[in-house]
C-alpha cells in the first residue's frame, strides 16, 4: 500500500529517516571504497600478481596472497562438504521425522550453537577440540597410512582439517535453520501425495521434498559458504598461522581473515598495512560474490512458494 | 513389487533415519559439549580479583581483568548508541515512508549484503577511514565498526515488525487526521516496539561476541581508558591475546573470560526469544 501524503508537510522525523536510509544504503559502497583506496599502493607495487604470488614475506616487504586465498578457499569448501550433509539430514530430521515435543528443543539447541561467538569456538577448538582430533582421528590414519600425503607432517592437531571442522560445525546452524524454514514452505498436499503413494519417509525426502526445494537448499549451502569465508577468530586460533600452500590436511596454513587478524595492528611497512587491506578486499570480493548468489536462489524459492499457496 | 525390493527400501529408509536422527542429536551433543567446557574452565577463573583487579604481568599471581569488562560495557555501550537510532530510523524509511519505492528495494538489498559481510572486513574498513588518518587505534573505532555490524540487523527487524503491523491501524490513525508522520511515530512504532527491542537485543548479543573487527580498532590496553581517542580493552581481545600466550596463568583468565561472554551472550539471547514469543502470540 502506498500512503498519499503531500510534500509540503515533511516533518523532520521523516527527513531524518531519509537520510538515515541514505546512510545505511551508502556503507557497502564506502566500505568498498576505502578498501579499494588503501589498497592502491600494494595494487602498484605488485599488480596481478599479487592474486597469484606465492611468497608472504613481510621482512623483506615482498606479498603474494595465493597461500592465504587457497587456504581460504579449502577450509571453506571443506567446512562446507562436512556441513552440507549433516546440516540437511538434521533438517530433515526436524520438518519430516521427529516427534513435536524433540523438534523444539532441538532447534533451539542449534539457534544456541549459532549465538556462541566466534572466540568460544577458538578457545574450544584449541584447547580441547584440536588435542582430541589429534589423539583420536590423525595419529589412527597416520598410523594405517603412513606414507599418505594428505596426513604429512606432524600430528599436532592444528590446521586446515580441524579449522575446516570447526567451521563445519560453526555455520551448520545456518543450514539447518534455512533449510528447516524452506522445507516448511512446501505445502502439505505435496508430502502426502506421496505418502498415498506407499513412499517411505526417505523417499519423500530425497524424491520429493529435495528437488521440490532445491534452489533454496543450495542458496542455503552458498551463504554458509559465504560465512566461512570470512569467518576470523576460531580459525585464527586454529589453523597455525602460516603462509604455505599445502596438500596435507594436518599441516599449518593460513586464510585471509587469519592474516589479517594477526598482522595488521603490527604492521609496520606502509606496504604491508596496503597488502593487507588488499587482501581484505579479495576477501570483500569473495563473499560479495558469493552471497549474492546465495541470495538470489534463496529469494526466487521464496517468490515462488508465495505464488504457488 | 516383489519381497526384496520391498526390504531393499525399508533399509534405505531406517538408514535414512538413523542418520538423520544421529546428526541432529550429534549438534546438541556439541554444543553441550562446549558449554560444558567453557563452564568448567571458566568457572574456576572466576574469583574477587578477576573482576576488580587491573591485569598483572605474567608471573606474578593473581591480577583480573576488570578494566577489559568495563571497556566491553563502554564499547558496546557506544556502538549501540550509535546503531539503534540510524538502524531503526532507516527501518522506519523502508517500511513507511519508502515503502514500494525503488530505493527502498535497493536499501534492502544493499543492508542484506551489508549483514554478510565478514566482520573482519568491516574492522578493516573502520581501520582504513578512521585508525589511519587519527594515526591511533581509538575506542570510537572498535565503536563505529561494531555500530555498522548492528545496523542491518536492526534496519531489518525495524522493518519487518512495522510491516507486520496492519494497515487498518495505519488507516484509523489518518482517519483521524493526524499527519502520516504522527502515525508512524505514535501507533505504527508502538504496536512494533517489544519486536524492535527483541531485535536490538539479539544484535547486542551478536557485538557482544564479536573480536576481529575489535583487533586492529580498539586494540588493547593493560590500563583503564575512559577516553574516546586511546585504544580501548575489551573482553573479547583480552581472550585473543591471553589464550595465544604460553603462559598459564593467562590461559586461565582468558577461560575466566570465555566463561563470562558466554553466559551474556547466551541471557541476551534467551531474553530476546523470550520477548519474540509475546511478539508472537501477540
Amino acid at each position: 500500500m502506498k500512503i498519499p501524503f503531500s510534500k509540503k508537510e515533511r516533518t523532520p522525523f521523516e527527513v531524518l529517516s531519509f537520510i538515515s536510509a541514505i546512510a545505511v544504503f551508502s556503507i557497502i559502497f564506502l566500505i568498498f571504497f576505502a578498501l579499494l583506496i588503501e589498497s592502491f599502493p600494494a595494487m602498484k607495487a605488485f599488480g596481478f600478481k599479487f592474486l597469484i604470488g606465492l611468497k608472504w614475506d613481510p621482512v623483506r616487504d615482498i606479498y603474494g596472497a595465493l597461500p592465504q586465498i587457497f587456504g581460504t578457499l579449502t577450509t571453506s569448501f571443506l567446512a562446507i562438504l562436512i556441513a552440507f550433509p549433516v546440516g540437511i539430514l538434521t533438517a530433515f530430521f526436524l520438518t519430516e521425522i521427529s516427534p513435536s515435543y524433540l523438534s523444539r528443543p532441538i532447534s533451539i539447541g542449534v539457534e544456541l550453537l549459532s549465538a556462541v561467538p566466534s572466540i568460544i569456538y577458538g578457545m574450544w577448538g584449541l584447547f580441547v577440540f584440536a588435542p582430541i582430533i589429534s589423539r583420536r582421528l590423525i595419529i589412527p590414519i597416520k598410523n594405517k597410512f603412513p606414507n599418505s600425503p594428505l596426513f604429512e607432517g606432524p600430528p599436532m592437531g592444528i590446521g586446515i582439517l580441524t579449522a575446516s571442522i570447526i567451521l563445519a560445525i560453526m555455520i551448520l546452524p545456518l543450514i539447518v535453520s534455512i533449510c528447516r524454514e524452506i522445507l516448511l514452505l512446501i505445502p502439505d498436499k505435496v508430502r502426502e501425495s506421496a505418502y498415498a503413494m506407499g513412499a517411505t519417509k526417505a523417499e519423500v525426502s530425497f524424491k520429493i521434498l529435495f528437488p521440490y526445494a532445491k534452489k533454496g537448499i543450495i542458496g542455503s549451502a552458498f551463504l554458509a559458504i559465504g560465512r566461512a569465508l570470512g569467518e576470523t577468530m576460531a580459525v585464527t586460533f586454529i589453523i597455525g598461522n602460516q603462509h604455505n600452500i599445502t596438500t596435507s590436511l594436518i599441516s599449518p596454513s593460513s586464510t585471509i581473515a587469519s592474516t589479517l587478524a594477526n598482522e595488521l595492528s603490527e604492521a609496520v611497512t606502509k606496504l604491508h598495512t596496503s597488502s593487507l587491506i588488499f587482501l581484505g578486499l579479495v576477501l570483500f570480493f569473495l563473499s560479495i560474490t558469493v552471497i549474492s548468489l546465495s541470495r538470489y536462489l534463496i529469494y526466487s524459492v521464496e517468490k515462488n512458494s508465495g505464488s504457488r499457496k | 513389487m516383489n519381497k526384496r525390493h520391498s526390504i531393499l527400501r525399508r533399509i534405505y529408509d531406517y538408514t535414512f533415519k538413523t542418520f538423520a536422527t544421529f546428526f541432529a542429536f550429534l549438534a546438541i551433543f556439541i554444543l553441550g559439549a562446549i558449554l560444558y567446557e567453557v563452564l568448567k574452565r571458566g568457572s574456576g577463573a572466576i574469583n574477587f580479583s578477576f573482576f576488580f583487579h587491573l591485569p598483572k604481568p605474567p608471573g606474578e599471581a593473581g591480577g583480573g581483568i576488570a578494566n577489559a569488562i568495563v571497556g566491553s560495557f563502554i564499547v558496546t555501550f557506544i556502538a549501540s548508541m550509535i546503531g539503534i537510532p540510524i538502524g531503526v530510523m532507516s527501518g522506519i524509511y523502508s517500511a513507511e515512508f519508502g515503502r514500494g519505492t525503488s530505493f527502498s528495494r535497493y536499501l534492502k538489498f544493499s543492508t542484506e549484503i551489508l549483514s554478510s559481510v565478514p566482520s573482519i572486513v568491516i574492522g578493516l574498513f573502520v581501520y582504513a577511514v578512521i585508525v589511519v588518518p587519527m594515526k591511533s587505534f581509538s575506542t570510537i573505532a572498535g565503536a563505529l565498526a561494531l555500530s555498522i555490524i548492528t545496523i542491518p540487523l536492526i534496519h531489518g527487524v525495524t522493518e519487518e515488525m512495522l510491516l507486520m503491523v496492519p494497515n487498518t491501524l495505519r488507516e484509523a490513525g489518518l482517519a483521524l487526521g493526524v499527519s502520516y508522520p504522527f502515525v508512524v511515530r505514535k501507533i505504527c512504532l508502538k504496536s512494533a516496539k517489544i519486536g524492535v527491542i527483541t531485535g536490538i537485543l539479539t544484535a547486542i548479543a551478536r557485538i557482544s561476541g564479536e573480536t576481529a573487527p575489535l583487533l586492529f580498532t580498539s586494540l588493547n590496553s593493560p590500563f583503564f581508558n575512559f577516553s574516546l581517542l586511546k585504544p580501548m580493552p575489551t573482553a573479547n581481545v583480552t581472550i585473543f591475546n591471553y589464550a595465544m600466550s604460553p603462559y598459564d596463568d593467562w590461559r586461565q583468565i582468558a577461560w575466566g573470560a570465555s566463561f563470562l561472554i558466554t553466559v551474556a551472550i547466551l541471557l541476551l539471547t534467551i531474553l530476546s526469544r523470550i520477548l519474540f514469543k509475546r511478539v508472537k502470540n501477540g
